[in-house]
């Protein structure tokens, strides 16, 4: 059972907000006395998952929480867009693949820095991404 | 446009990077940077990363650029200064940065840099990334 205990919205529509969401970010993993290691990897992950938002979504927003399951504290980053989405997601999430001239390990590199990760997208529709660093995960 | 400043000392280009990196702010650095190597007809270059706090796959990507170019250009970069939790964070994005030179502080990366350009500097026995 995750609780929200506090929730705010960004909206990202161009390359100069991922600078104010990463530090946006930064304040509510520290308020969740994150440590620095964990507040790094949740904030890379945040800036490659936004990244692509830019990119293939042609932005969106970005729901900022902060969540407790009961035994610890974390921050859920909820990023959802409303680009063409991704036909094949079991592709997408394989080492090394891109469309793009990435090197391919956005999502795949992404899934390692969190404790959860989830992504839904429709073709079409667009795509969300949501996920979770626990304080102590 | 923001730039991030390189000073020119002596055979050696010198870039802090004091700012939050941002997409434009990079890729204008590894512009600036290429061209100041050849403006000047820098020998080294040593950029420091310590007060970077986050690094993704595109900012380790430009980093890797301007290794590569000023090895192209006759010039070796060195970075210096990465905060451990990057350094983690890197690794286990996949990005591990092979063919940059690094050093731990800038006082390293400069000796480094030195012994590279044999102008000497004592016994060096410094880590080098690069698979030469």
């Amino acid at each position: 059972m995750t609780t929200i205990l506090n929730r705010e919205d960004f909206v990202v529509a161009r390359e100069q907000d991922v600078v104010p969401l990463r530090n946006k970010v930064r304040d509510v993993a520290v308020k969740a006395g994150m440590s620095i290691l964990n507040q790094t990897k949740l904030i890379t992950a945040a800036s490659e998952l936004v990244r692509n938002m830019l990119k293939y979504g042609g932005g969106g927003s970005v729901a900022i929480e902060t969540v407790n399951n009961g035994r610890d504290n974390g921050v859920r980053l909820v990023f959802a867009d409303k680009g063409p989405g991704i036909p094949d997601i079991e592709m997408a999430m394989k080492d090394g693949y891109s469309t793009g001239k990435s090197l391919g390990l956005g999502l795949p590199g992404t899934k390692r820095l969190v404790n959860v990760f989830d992504i839904k997208s429709t073709v079409g529709e667009g795509t969300t991404v949501t996920i979770i660093k626990w304080k102590n995960g | 446009m923001d730039r991030i400043p390189i000073l020119k000392m002596g055979d050696f280009l010198l870039v802090t990077i004091q700012v939050d990196l941002y997409d434009q702010l990079a890729e204008n650095l590894e512009t600036d940077l290429v061209n100041s190597v050849k403006k000047f007809d820098s020998k080294g270059v040593l950029i420091d990363i310590s007060s970077v706090a986050i690094i993704d796959s595109f900012m380790g990507r430009i980093l890797g650029n301007i290794g590569v170019m000023s090895k192209i250009m006759g010039a070796e970069a060195v970075i210096v200064g990465m905060q451990p939790a990057v350094a983690i964070t890197l690794v286990e994005l996949g990005l591990t940065l092979t063919g940059i030179t690094t050093a731990l502080n800038v006082e390293k990366g400069m000796e480094l840099l030195r012994s590279k350009m044999g102008l000497g500097y004592g016994q060096n026995n410094y880590h080098d990334n690069n698979t030469e």
